[in-house]
């Protein structure tokens, strides 16, 4: 159970306050609605990149990160193909510097030039390490644009390509920011040793002044059902062959996430799970084998991938694969294997209210949900999910003609 | 009006409470450290077995018995031991490092007694079924062909092999090694390396009194020595700094890693070096990440940092920057490097650093785990609470002129051993 209180300023941020006086640490965490998704194409990465040029000095504030360490603070950001979201830990004596730096940069950035060329080079960089110079590194960049066609959750977080992100402009990050970085568009969560009337004090002191804004109207191209299957082919300088499959399942909020999630914990998660114990232990196709779920808030992915043991063909590989995926959705899975899943679900999240941060992100990430009490029944969902329920999901999914599949070969 | 550009008042931390373990024994002797604290009803129970029997001629045996322990025992098979874990929501893990080999339970506490069992079976009765073991060195050689393709990972292993050469620390692991593995051996290995006399358990979260019995009543009696062993102990000289260059004519970057042998935490001068490391290389506003990051963008990261082993310590830097600016980061880091040597570092960076510190030092103290990981950082150095004390009253008062004297003393381009893999 994670307590907070909340309330809205004047210029419509949320604010949400957690108090847990056993630290003596305080998290300011503040969610940005705006990801990968809210890009155009042709310019893609921007999200990403803005979220790196927010370091970049404020407009009154020629250094964000300094006077951070100084009061003995650290801080970090990470965007996705849905949000942006910032956090700073720091004493909590030293709060109020939070508040001053990161109502700075939502009031306006400093829009300087050295730090756009600069993060241009860097997030290249960042593109190069972890998509382009690694083995697999690309396999996002490929199926992505397999799986949806017209949503823009076609491309990956870090843009399409090179090139749209060394051509970004000044201009696009000045529209970038007025559009998306502002009060109404924000959620605020402040979590730690600290009390919520002072909170609220330092949220009026420092947020309230910033005016309200455009509220930004979400309006993206929705993906049409899809209705038959897709298949690529990739060959690169990789050891293993690799089989990407991809099948869409509802967004976030959909009343069966819950159930998605599970199914897909029965097929993967750990050393009991069905996949491993099959794919990899009995019949020794795979020397690795996933199923997961993007929790996307749009329309999601629900994967399974695996590389191959070598000498195993590709097509026996994926056989083998869809009749665990026929068997789940066919036969219901016993009472025991159910309860095991639900069980580790509800250990997983007494375990995530051992981080203050963790449970900082949470109140505002179910805060974008809809209502951040959300995130303290969610485990009811889970615990209430029935064997039947399980069946019938992995019937819908499980289709062929929704289905993307990648083979990622291994030069000969 | 508010006024913006003045920053908010601030205060330097003053005051770091560590939450000390109490100390107990299980029957058989085995210390026990317990972190008791936390309002969430979950434990964390770690089996720490100081690494023993080094045999160059056989590199992964300690590790494959390590990833191989949780893999069938007399009455469980592989399978059976993950269900029984995951039926109670618990968490095992199995961890080799250079020092110690982790057997880590996370449970809530309240199933303990249904899990301990587990643990006890593992430690005391694994078979590691030949079947197993086949498949262990099969996807393990598919794992290594993989890592083989990256830089980073290439940089790591030649540079720790060019430091330690042939122990524990540095040997060189190739695929060929996966085939020599033999069951025969991992069993003798294992009968070694999981005993009472080189267990330490230590215990953080919500753990009482009743709690502690269960633990004696599972491993406190049918849990005895009964082979003998030699400790790991390695004896390193520094020798001449070397320079390795591995070619990717590919490379859309290069891996950078370098170093050389240092001091560890034992050594008095540890907390000075680690203030001289956070100020080159330790944290995000550091010198490299400012010039080489955030001036020329040549990388999207790159940190420096001192590792204590128990019969070792090292410095290290490590980056991936782009194949076209390798040479160009490669003058800026000695660059860095020489500046520590000859310039003084100014009042309004060490101030910096050291709130920095402090305040890191704090948050990295959240829970009962954080507790218990600080502790097992002095205890395994054979060091008190006096360190943490030590290392405080350092941050605060440590001068630009010993700081200096400490660059002059540990940091030394000419000293480093200089892995680049990929393009000059």
């Amino acid at each position: 159970m994670i307590n907070f209180n909340r309330f809205t300023l004047a210029n419509g941020l949320k604010v949400l306050v957690h108090e847990d006086k056993t630290t003596p640490m305080a998290v300011l965490n503040i969610l940005y609605d705006v990801g990968a998704r809210d890009e155009e194409e042709g310019r893609t990465g921007f999200a990403h990149l803005f979220e790196h040029l927010m370091f970049g000095g404020s407009i009154n504030i020629p250094s964000y990160d300094e006077p951070l360490q100084r009061v003995g603070g650290e801080n970090n950001a990470f965007t996705s193909n849905d949000i942006t979201n910032y956090y700073i830990t720091l004493p909590a004596a030293n709060i109020e510097t939070a508040f001053w730096l990161e109502s700075d940069r939502m009031l306006s950035l400093a829009f300087s030039e050295k730090s756009l060329e600069t993060q241009r080079n860097v997030v290249c960089e960042e593109f190069k390490q972890r998509y382009l110079n690694q083995p697999y590194g690309d396999v996002w960049l490929k199926l992505r644009p397999l799986a949806y066609q017209t949503h823009p959750y076609r491309w990956a977080t870090i843009g399409q390509d090179l090139a749209q992100i060394e051509n970004a402009k000044m201009e696009d990050v000045k529209a970038f920011f007025k559009k998306h970085y502002n009060p109404q568009n924000a959620i605020l969560v402040v979590g730690g040793n600290v009390d919520t009337y002072e909170v609220k004090a330092l949220a009026e002191k420092w947020f309230e002044p910033i005016s309200a804004g455009e509220k930004y109207v979400r309006n993206l191209p929705k993906e049409p059902e899809q209705t038959v299957v897709r298949s690529l082919t990739v060959n690169a300088d990789v050891p293993l062959n690799a089989i990407y499959m991809a099948f869409k399942m509802p967004a976030r909020l959909d009343a069966n996430y819950q159930v998605f999630d599970l199914l897909s914990d029965i097929l993967s998660q750990g050393q009991s799970s069905r996949l491993f114990n099959s794919l990899l232990k009995e019949q020794q196709l795979f020397s690795e084998i996933n199923a997961y779920i993007t929790s996307s808030l749009d329309e999601g992915l629900f994967i399974v991938d695996g590389k191959l043991v070598e000498g195993v063909a590709i097509e026996q590989a994926e056989a083998a694969i869809w009749a665990e995926l026929n068997k789940i959705a066919s036969e219901l899975v016993s009472e025991n294997e159910l309860t095991k899943v639900k069980n580790k679900s509800e250990s997983i999240m007494v375990f995530s209210e051992m981080s203050l941060l963790d449970k900082a992100m949470n109140l505002a990430f179910y805060e974008l949900l809809g209502d951040a009490d959300l995130l303290n029944v969610e485990i009811n969902k889970y615990l209430s999910i029935t064997a039947d329920q399980i069946r019938s999901v992995a019937q819908e999914t499980f289709k062929k003609e929704k289905s993307s599949t990648l083979y990622y070969l291994a030069n000969a | 009006m508010l006024n913006r550009t003045i920053a908010p008042a601030f205060r330097q931390v003053n005051e770091i409470n560590f939450i000390k373990p109490t100390a107990n024994n299980l029957a058989n002797g085995i210390p026990v450290y317990t972190i008791n604290a936390g309002e969430t009803e979950l434990v964390r129970v770690e089996f720490i077995f100081a690494n023993v029997n080094w045999d160059l001629s056989k590199p992964l045996q300690a590790v494959a018995v390590n990833s191989l322990i949780n893999n069938g025992t007399l009455n469980l098979t592989a399978k059976e031991i993950a269900e029984k874990v995951d039926y109670y929501g618990a968490f095992l893990q199995t961890d080799y490092s250079a020092d110690h080999t982790t057997i880590t339970l996370y449970s809530l506490t309240k199933h303990l007694s249904s899990v301990l069992p587990i643990v006890w079976s593992i430690l005391n009765e694994s078979i590691f079924p030949q079947q197993e073991l086949d498949i262990y060195k099969q996807n393990q050689k598919q794992k290594l062909q993989v890592s083989l393709q990256k830089n980073d990972y290439l940089a790591r292993k030649h540079f720790a092999h060019a430091i330690f050469g042939n122990t524990a620390y540095g040997s060189d692991i190739n695929l060929a090694d996966y085939d020599h593995l033999l069951q025969q051996d991992l069993l003798a290995h294992y009968k070694a390396a999981f005993q009472p006399k080189n267990c330490t358990i230590v215990v953080a979260g919500k753990f009482l009194e009743q709690d502690f019995k269960i633990l004696d009543t599972v491993f406190g009696s049918s849990w005895q020595n009964q082979a003998s062993f030699t400790k790991n102990e390695f004896v390193f000289t520094a020798h001449k700094s070397r320079e390795i260059y591995i070619e990717k004519p590919e490379a859309l970057q290069s891996a950078i890693r370098m170093g050389n042998l240092s001091i560890n935490r034992s050594h008095q001068d540890f907390p000075s070096l680690q203030i001289l490391n956070c100020v080159f290389g330790g944290y995000f506003g550091s010198r490299l990440m400012n010039n080489i990051r955030e001036d020329k963008g040549y990388t999207y990261g790159i940190g420096s940092g001192i590792a204590s082993l128990k019969h070792a310590g090292y410095f290290f830097l490590a980056t991936e920057v782009g194949a076209d600016v390798c040479e160009k980061a490669l003058i800026e880091i000695e660059k860095e490097i020489n500046l520590l040597r000859t310039d003084l570092i100014a009042d309004e960076e060490l101030d910096l650093v050291k709130n920095y510190m402090l305040g890191s030092l704090l948050g990295s103290l959240e829970n009962a785990f954080s507790h218990a990981d600080k502790f097992k950082n002095i205890y395994f150095a054979g060091l008190d609470y006096n360190y943490y004390d030590n290392y405080i009253a350092t941050v605060k008062n440590i001068t630009a002129e010993q700081l200096k004297v400490i660059a002059n003393q540990y940091l030394d381009w000419n000293a480093m051993t200089r892995v680049v893999v990929g393009k000059k």
